[in-house]
């Protein structure tokens, strides 16, 4: 284990100056020679569509690639509940230090400072800048913005969309795309999959990516690479992830010299909407935002939790006393509204007792029926009405909750067949996000010089677990106003380097190894399709790699995967040819990446023997069963040096070093 | 549940396509109808046939990469959904299922029930956005007040996913819905009224040029529209167009 | 005009030739409506019309034009349309989000333009060669009857009684759309449409009645 390689580069000098004066100093290009630059930009959710854009406008040339026939529909489209910034417009004392300090510490101190903080800094532009594009975010009656309150924090700095936040910051940033698209200065790859990093002279020169329509690979060249890929949950098989979502942009990067950190940190999302049988491709995220005003409970007696399971009781029956409201029990100060982690480990701590209501067992109440009444009461005077009867407040009440959650009400409504407004909704835990990724100095840029990593990708300013709303602000903070900077100061050294050819043997290897790869698979020719390992896959992981985790279980996860993968490449079916489209082909590639990343991630959830964020390791917990963190022997980001094969990874660790907030046990009680 | 699923086959673009008959049984009801396609794969894939190769990803009806023409109507019989939302306790046992790729000459086929629906951002590239760089040096975010009812018209009309069960559902196969959303979203607010007339001649262009048919008001896409989009976004578009074009 | 041949033009000229005949049928069923109550006013009105030098040499030729642009727009939008989806659906389900008449405007135009072929032979034609090729003197006491006479004949008036139901359909999705093809769709259009829809339903009746009344009454 060393430390020497992994150099961060935060500037010098007081936090709240360190972004200006990098801004200060840095190196320039010129404009007439950003024309002669090509820069490629994997993925077009927030991150990488508005790191496209930008760079563009600034006159490099840009290709991007995705895998959606339209960037439109990267995964960031699906993020509902809001995005973060200190605005402060509510005037209820938020400030760029307490969305930094809130950051921080709702990371559970696993992240770096410096980054946190310029997050924080440029927060407050991303919403400037998203509605000079014309984003539509929800308005007060005087027509100024509106903001939410999420999980973790004591202000209200969510700007929001209704439920479909993400779809409209993303829908901006497609629209800043589509102008330099009609500029020509954006080339988009649609229907395109990144599949190798080609390295010239230790440098990211381009990418090797396959063509999904016509199956045939193509070469691209560039003087940068970015990798805007999005996260790993679907690592899990289950998650909220879309079904395209994969890490092989990421972990291909990772296999040619980037390291790979904190694999361990995911995110369990505690609002989703619990699974209902085997049959079940994906999982459905209910926002945060609907902790607002949505209570959860499970019932204070066991036997009145069994006769709800089996039917004989309804939800709506049981009394205010007999009704376990387990999180503002335990954490009076921020109830319902804790981080996501807490609230996670918290609701499963009750189903693992037996309090579980749906018929798994898995499923806790998020309760809208108090907040239609008070809703309904307020609606009710402002309208006029003195004595309202309770059917007309609750009328009313249903029409408050409905302008604001009406999507996601009807969402659930369509998956569950139960009406939410009537009967409280079934929740549970489900994989969300994950806080690791390619490890990143503060110029974004991985341990390979010139390959950079934004939003999701990158292992992020989340630290050990990321709060509501901050992943849209990462990933728009990323591309439109970091990457811009820290990339033009990469490139002022590469001005003399004209076009890269794509002749270059490195090129030819990297496409010679990704066709053999898929060769190997469509020859395989066994007995099982992708899916049966992906779920296999997905079964290990969420069980010795889920919300609790154990050395047994997860040295016992390790070995597992690690079969499961030769089993694999030997037994995998894939019917048609490398040639044209093929999305059995395609499935195994992601697949293929990871049963790889899942052993990997096994492994540093091993190494990391503390409790930290979304990492909770059974052994390491205080006696009222909180994450015990050890931050003598684990205050240190996780960085793995790929070797071969997972097992043999390296770990590097960068300490991380707090001088602006003081570390404590975190606590929401 | 048990049943008759008549779909489309198609290799590429430059075959021939035609219906293939599978029938398939336990199908739960609480299934999404692309749940019963994946049940459906697997059983081809164990068999040593190709899948059925169709469009999806988000699977919770806001990527809009999902499609499919369900027994004639795009996104199938029920209301508001796409098809990843669509659940099998909307068909009965015994059901014949047609399941087509939306049908229109600026959506060709790609593979079985794929199409392409690049035009639609050829649409958006035409004009779909706002000309303000990405520097972050705007005004503050308050500076420009937009009355409650217009930001929610906008975030209305915004909600497209473009999906194209407009331009499916349509006799004519026209994208006006979908166009009008865009030029609506922008009309609709002080940041797009700059650049409102090019925007909507640029777009309405690019629309025709793309080969979708003409628009008779016949309402279909309106109704099968999985976001709700109104059909007052193409009367404001029209509004619009022969504004500009009185100006222009 | 920039966007003279685009979609939305197109629409529009639908639109305004549409409104435009849908006025003219307004003033031709008022004036068949005198032949209820009074042969001399019908007579009167008629004659009038048929020798008005600024109806025959202006309004005249006006009303063909119109009639032609309606009639021509909608073939080419027809054209148009079909070749936006050159391969059809197996199973296409166009009930379920749409209503007959708005799917059938092609069909009930053309069943419309079959009618005024039958109607202009009917009518028209007799006059012009009553008036411009034998060039008979005027007679302004003919019409009444050259008319109620048209009516004797069941199949005649069966076809025109068709017609005129198709015509209503027509009316139906055509004259209430007008607003929204012309970019009005707010709480005034939605007032009128009702009032297109009424429109609709009344005139076309209208006509039937007229042509019963005299099948019934001669």
């Amino acid at each position: 284990m060393t430390m020497s390689v992994l150099d961060s580069k935060i500037p010098e000098g007081p936090l709240a100056e360190k972004w200006t004066k990098y801004k200060n100093e840095i190196e320039l290009v010129s404009p007439a020679n950003k024309r002669n630059i090509d820069i490629i930009v994997v993925g077009t959710g927030l991150a990488g569509a508005s790191a496209a854009a930008s760079l563009a406008e600034l006159g490099y040339n840009v290709k991007t690639f995705c895998f959606q026939d339209s960037p439109r529909r990267a995964h960031s489209i699906a993020a509902q509940g809001g995005i973060n910034a200190a605005k402060n417009y509510q005037g209820d004392g938020d400030s760029t230090y307490r969305l930094f300090y809130d950051t921080v510490k709702g990371g559970d101190y696993r992240a770096r400072e410096a980054n946190v903080y310029r997050l924080a800094e440029v927060s407050a532009n991303i919403i400037d800048q998203c509605v000079a594009q014309g984003v539509p975010f929800a308005r007060d009656y005087g027509g100024q913005l509106d903001n939410r309150s999420f999980g973790g924090v004591l202000v209200s700095r969510t700007f929001y969309a209704k439920g479909q936040t993400g779809q409209q910051l993303l829908l901006g940033a497609y629209s800043a795309m589509n102008r330099q698209i009609n500029r020509g200065k954006i080339k988009s790859y649609n229907r395109h999959e990144m599949l190798d990093l080609v390295l010239v002279d230790g440098k990211a020169r381009g990418i090797i990516a396959r063509d999904l329509v016509t199956g045939a690979l193509e070469r691209h060249s560039a003087h940068a690479v970015v990798i805007a890929s999005g996260g790993y949950g679907n690592v899990f098989f289950l998650s909220t992830n879309a079904m395209g979502s994969n890490v092989t942009a990421a972990w291909k990067t990772h296999k040619r010299g980037a390291y790979f950190a904190n694999p361990c940190f995911t995110q369990i999302h505690p609002t989703c909407i619990p699974v209902s049988g085997d049959h079940q491709s994906k999982l459905t995220l209910m926002s945060e935002s609907l902790r607002n005003d949505g209570r959860i409970w499970v019932p204070a007696k066991l036997e009145d939790a069994q006769a709800i399971r089996e039917g004989r009781l309804k939800p709506t029956d049981l009394a205010e006393e007999d009704r376990d409201y387990f999180l503002e029990r335990r954490y009076p100060a921020f109830g319902n509204l804790v981080p996501r982690d807490v609230a996670s480990r918290a609701a499963k701590e009750r189903c693992d007792a037996g309090f579980g209501v749906n018929k798994t067992g898995e499923a806790v109440y998020l309760d809208f029926g108090s907040a239609i009444m008070r809703y309904g009461k307020e609606k009710s005077l402002v309208m006029g009405i003195k004595d309202a009867d309770q059917a007309t407040i609750r009328r009313l009440g249903e029409e408050v909750v409905e302008a604001k959650y009406g999507n996601l009400f009807q969402m659930y409504e369509k998956i569950v067949d139960q009406n939410p407004y009537k009967t409280p909704m079934m929740i549970y835990p489900a994989v969300h996000y994950t806080m690791g990724g390619l490890w990143v100095d503060y110029n974004l840029q991985t341990t390979i010089p010139g390959c950079y990593a934004a939003g999701e990708a990158n292992f992020s300013e989340h630290g050990a677990n990321r709060l509501g709303a901050s992943a849209l602000m990462q990933g728009l903070a990323d591309g439109y106003f970091v990457l811009p900077y820290t990339i033009g100061d990469y490139l002022s050294k590469d001005i003399r380097t004209g076009k890269i050819s794509t002749d270059l043997p490195e090129f030819e290897a990297a496409e010679q190894a990704v066709r053999a790869q898929m060769e190997a698979l469509v020859n395989a020719n066994g007995t099982h399709p992708v899916d049966y390992y992906h779920k296999k896959l997905g079964k290990i992981m969420w069980n010795k790699c889920g919300m609790a985790r154990n050395e047994q279980g997860l040295k016992e996860a390790i070995e597992e995967i690690a079969a499961l993968r030769e089993d694999f490449y030997k037994n995998v079916k894939i019917p048609g040819t490398v040639n044209g489209k093929n999305q059995e082909l395609e499935k195994a590639l992601r697949v293929a990446d990871f049963l790889e990343l899942g052993e990997l991630f096994a492994k540093d959830a091993l190494n990391r023997n503390e409790s930290c964020g979304g990492h909770f390791r059974e052994e390491f917990q205080t006696e009222e069963g909180e994450a015990l963190r050890d931050d003598e022997n684990f205050r240190f980001v996780s960085a793995w040096e790929y070797k071969g094969a997972p097992k043999d990874a390296v770990l590097h660790k960068e300490e991380l070093i707090y001088e602006n907030i003081k570390v404590k046990a975190r606590s929401y009680k | 549940m048990k049943l008759t699923l008549n779909i489309w086959r198609q290799q590429d673009a430059s075959s021939k396509g035609q219906f293939v008959t599978y029938s398939i049984d336990d199908i739960s009801p609480d299934m999404s109808f692309l749940e019963m396609l994946d049940v459906l794969n697997n059983k081809l894939i164990l068999q040593g046939q190709e899948p059925v190769e169709f469009d999806h990803d988000c699977r919770e009806g806001i990527c809009g990469s999902c499609s499919l023409q369900i027994n004639g109507e795009p996104h199938g019989p029920d209301r508001l959904v796409t098809t990843c939302q669509l659940h099998m306790r909307m068909f009965k046992d015994g059901d014949t299922i047609d399941i087509e790729p939306f049908r229109a000459k600026a959506f060709p086929v790609i593979k079985d029930l794929i199409v392409d629906r690049s035009a639609f951002d050829r649409i958006q590239q035409a004009g779909g956005y706002v000309s303000v760089n990405t520097s972050g040096n705007t005004t503050d975010a308050n500076a420009i007040l937009v009355p409650k009812h217009d930001a929610d018209d906008a975030f209305s009309a915004a909600a497209c996913i473009g999906c194209g069960a407009c331009v499916a559902a349509c006799k004519n196969a026209s994208a006006m819905l979908f166009t009008s959303a865009k030029v609506s979203q922008y009309a609709l607010l002080p940041q797009g009224k700059v650049e409102a007339t090019t925007r909507v001649l640029n777009m309405v262009k690019q629309m025709d040029l793309e080969g979708f048919g003409n628009c008779t008001n016949t309402g279909a896409c309106e109704i099968e529209c999985p976001k709700g989009i109104s059909l007052e976004n193409i009367a404001r578009m029209n509004r619009e167009y022969l504004s500009a074009s009185l100006q222009g | 005009m920039s966007g003279r041949t685009s979609s939305i033009a197109r629409k529009v000229v639908m639109a305004l030739s549409g409104l435009f005949l849908v006025l003219f049928l307004a003033m031709h069923f008022s004036m068949n409506l005198t032949s209820v109550f009074s042969e001399d006013v019908f007579n009167q009105i008629s004659h009038f019309m048929g020798y008005n030098p600024l109806v025959q040499l202006l309004m005249q030729p006006v009303l063909i034009a119109g009639v032609i642009v309606h009639f021509v727009m909608g073939i080419v939008l027809e054209l148009k349309n079909k070749k936006a989806r050159p391969v059809a659906y197996k199973n296409y389900n166009g009930s379920a989000n749409a209503a007959w008449a708005s799917r059938n405007m092609i069909l009930s135009g053309a069943v419309i333009l079959a009618f005024l072929v039958l109607h202009m032979s009917d009518f028209w034609l007799p006059e012009m060669v009553y008036k411009y090729v034998a060039a008979h003197p005027e007679d302004p006491t003919r019409y009444y009857h050259e008319t109620v006479e048209k009516f004797h004949h069941p199949v005649r008036v069966g076809l025109y009684v068709v017609s005129f139901v198709l015509l209503g359909l027509h009316l139906y999705h055509g004259f209430a759309s007008s607003f929204q093809s012309m970019g009005w769709n707010n709480k005034y259009s939605k007032a009128l449409t009702g009032f297109a829809k009424a429109y609709a339903i009344v005139i076309p009746l209208g006509f039937i009645f007229i042509a019963l009344f005299h099948h019934f009454n001669s």
